[in-house]
């Protein structure tokens, strides 16, 4: 294992681990000082911008992306499309070390992480915030559930293994169900604010929203993890498989447009689009280039059946979604802020290392772990 | 063949989860944290208390002399603030006077001194946006702070219509910051710190209601001195503090432009709906997942082999 290990500590691998090792180090300052200072220490939230990086990227469009999770167990397990299986672990591997994820960003966001578990036993049920913490409770569990079989499996224990397949379509529905709950309510946590968020943004219709582009960038993120993986671990890529997951996220997207659109003629706030402003310019390239562009693209075939081209169009709306996360709980609040906050190299170390490590953490498990292997899926099959 | 439930097991398991969540559920409601005077009231239900306490702040009697931002800082044990923060809310401020230059041809240097605080509203945002319940709407008036719930997720500060919370952002172990509207001096028959400091009257301490009525009576009495609005009489669904003016209140610094609804209730349109939606839920993908038959080879999918291997004979070709 070492001399294999050796093998693969080409100069390009080992300049990469070491500046990996020495973000994580700084990185490894930067928190201490966060709890020992304070936010203010390292963080350019204020008064008037008490939400940052921390919530817009890694919280918000961390919930967004680990979508393939539930996306992909309900196309295998609800809607028994079978084919799909292949990428059913992987996404879900993705989905719950993109949740922990949220939750060491949460640690480091909050101002009292110590008290992360009052939720659990202060209940304020009108609160969204409340039913979000509770959800991203819940589905992280289910999440570490539906990954125990390959855990199961590299250790041979039979009797556990049974248990969850025994359990495992209730343990789906009730993971789509709390990821319907709470990617809505990250949206509806905006619903309180409408003297605050830009009248592009701001809808009743922002818990639909979110749900709609949740369905659709959860194959999308499949499609550009697979891609990744394929690479790294230089596995065949199954895009015959991936082209049925873009087929799914044009259709999707289109209905978000069209969802989209209408909320914006009923609410008249369409003429807004007409003004040459700056969030009047990031409505527009979130809709063109991160929904409409995407869909297109994505809607033709030869897009789809070409590994490369599928993959940019999936990144198209891996990056519309994350623009649009950002403008719903960031931009769209400029109308009240003005564009004051800027993010100090601290919280985009901390944003990074968070993403990095998971990268690095998906990696390692994939590695080690029946997360890809043939025989360990039909061996698996309920 | 199948290790997967039977749809016997399954009505069978689906009532056993739900009959244990119906039994456990109730009991974090009898924990002591979510005793106090029952759940936070901020569903919409603004408290029925008749006899609710607001402030009515008269901005042509006030002359700017800040007794009222010494008084809080005493009563509250609050430190001076720095020179650079003078008429800045903060973590160390929870009143202060701004002053707001309002020119006219006469006087093109006068100034208006206005108090700015929390508004103490009737269904206030940032107690329907606490997940543990830590700002309260008491009865009573007051919009109140548990330091010891708070997790500090800071959803209060982004909520607030006013911008009113502020932040320890340099303490280890931070805690939201904010007028109390003196609770505690109230719960003992005292007015606030601050109207009682006010030396010409323009802080006045009673019942909304009635404050309101006082607010009419003075627009009507001299026409020529007010202008005919009371400012939180309507503003997010009412607010506590009311305000009167000489000049319109955008020029003061307002925003005029806030809804009358109290934001919670849309986040409340949307919260009484997430029952049905998982109950629908429910159903919808039980039903799916336990009837729907596995496509054979689905239309879809033949097309996309025929392709797949269509597409191989023409690369050999």
């Amino acid at each position: 294992m070492i001399d294999s290990l050796r093998q693969r500590l080409t100069p390009r691998v080992t300049v990469a681990l070491g500046l990996l090792g020495l973000l994580w180090a700084s990185t490894a300052w930067v928190v201490l000082r966060r709890f020992l200072e304070g936010l203010g220490s390292v963080t350019a939230l204020s008064d008037t911008s008490p939400w940052g990086l921390w919530i817009s990227f890694d919280v918000v469009c961390g919930v967004a992306l680990a979508a393939g999770g539930f996306t992909m167990a309900a196309a295998v397990y609800v809607f028994k499309l079978e084919h799909y299986r292949p990428v059913l672990r992987p996404a879900v591997l993705t989905a719950f070390l993109g949740y922990i994820l949220v939750v060491m960003g949460l640690m480091m966001d909050l101002g009292r992480p110590w008290d992360i578990w009052h939720p659990i036993v202060m209940w304020q049920p009108h609160s969204v915030m409340f039913e979000v913490a509770w959800c991203v409770m819940l589905y992280t569990t289910v999440l570490a559930l539906e990954f125990s079989p390959v855990v199961f499996e590299k250790f041979h224990l039979e009797r556990p293994l049974r248990l969850i397949h025994a359990i495992t379509i209730p343990l789906v529905i009730l993971g789509v169900i709390l990821s319907t709950l709470h990617q809505s309510s990250l949206g509806s946590l905006f619903l309180l604010v409408p003297s605050k968020l830009s009248q592009l943004w701001y809808t009743p219709l922002l818990p639909v929203l979110f749900f709609l582009s949740a369905v659709a960038v959860g194959p999308a993120m499949v499609i550009v993890e697979s891609n990744l993986s394929s690479r790294a671990f230089g596995r065949g890529l199954e895009n015959d498989l991936l082209a049925g997951l873009g087929k799914a996220t044009s259709i999707t997207l289109f209905i978000y447009l069209a969802v989209k659109i209408a909320d914006l003629l009923v609410r008249g706030a369409w003429t807004r689009l007409l003004m040459p402003t700056l969030t009047s310019g990031f409505f527009w390239a979130e809709i063109v280039i991160g929904v409409l562009l995407p869909a297109v693209l994505l809607a033709q075939r030869s897009v789809r059946e070409d590994p490369k081209a599928l993959f940019r169009a999936a990144l198209l709306v891996v990056g519309g979604v994350v623009l649009n996360r950002f403008n719903v709980s960031m931009i769209g609040l400029w109308a009240y802020t003005g564009p004051t906050y800027i993010p100090t190299i601290a919280e985009i170390m901390v944003s990074l290392s968070l993403v990095l490590g998971g990268v690095v953490a998906f990696g390692v498990i994939a590695k080690f772990f029946p997360v890809f292997s043939e025989e360990g899926q039909e061996a698996s099959q309920p | 063949m199948d290790s997967r439930l039977s749809r016997r097991q399954f009505v069978k398991l689906g009532t056993a989860a739900g009959v244990a969540a119906a039994l456990v559920a109730p009991v974090p409601m009898q924990l002591p944290f979510n005793q106090q005077q029952g759940l936070p009231k901020s569903s919409g239900e603004a408290p029925a208390s008749a006899t609710a306490k607001g402030m009515l702040i008269d901005t042509t009697k006030c002359i700017g002399c800040r007794s009222c931002e010494r008084a809080c800082k005493k009563a509250n044990n609050l430190p001076d603030s720095a020179p650079e923060d003078k008429e800045k809310l903060n973590a160390i401020t929870f009143t202060t006077i701004q002053t707001k230059p309002v020119p006219t041809k006469d006087d093109p240097k006068a100034v208006q001194p206005v108090k700015v605080q929390c508004m103490h509203c009737l269904n206030p945002s940032c107690a329907s946006a606490c997940p543990v319940g830590a700002l309260e709407k008491t009865p009573g008036g007051p919009v109140v702070y548990h330091a010891d719930r708070c997790i500090g997720c800071r959803y209060c500060m982004m909520a607030c219509p006013f911008g009113i919370p502020r932040y320890e952002w340099h303490s280890n172990t931070p805690y939201v910051r904010k007028c109390t509207f003196c609770a505690d001096r109230q719960a003992q028959g005292l007015q606030p710190a601050c109207s009682e400091a006010c030396p010409t009257g323009a802080l006045k301490f009673g019942v909304r209601a009635d404050l309101i009525a006082e607010a009419e009576s003075r627009i009507r009495s001299n026409p020529d001195k007010y202008v005919n609005y009371i400012y939180g009489k309507d503003e997010v669904g009412g607010t506590s503090v009311l305000y009167l003016a000489r000049v319109p209140f955008e020029k003061l610094g307002f925003r005029t432009d806030l809804p009358t609804q109290a934001p919670p209730e849309a986040t409340n349109e949307v919260m009484t709906k997430l029952p049905g939606v998982v109950v629908g839920a429910a159903a919808l993908l039980g039903g799916i997942a336990y009837f729907r038959k596995p496509p054979a080879v689905s239309g879809a999918k033949r097309a996309e082999e025929e392709t797949y291997e269509e597409k191989k004979l023409r690369k050999a070709a």
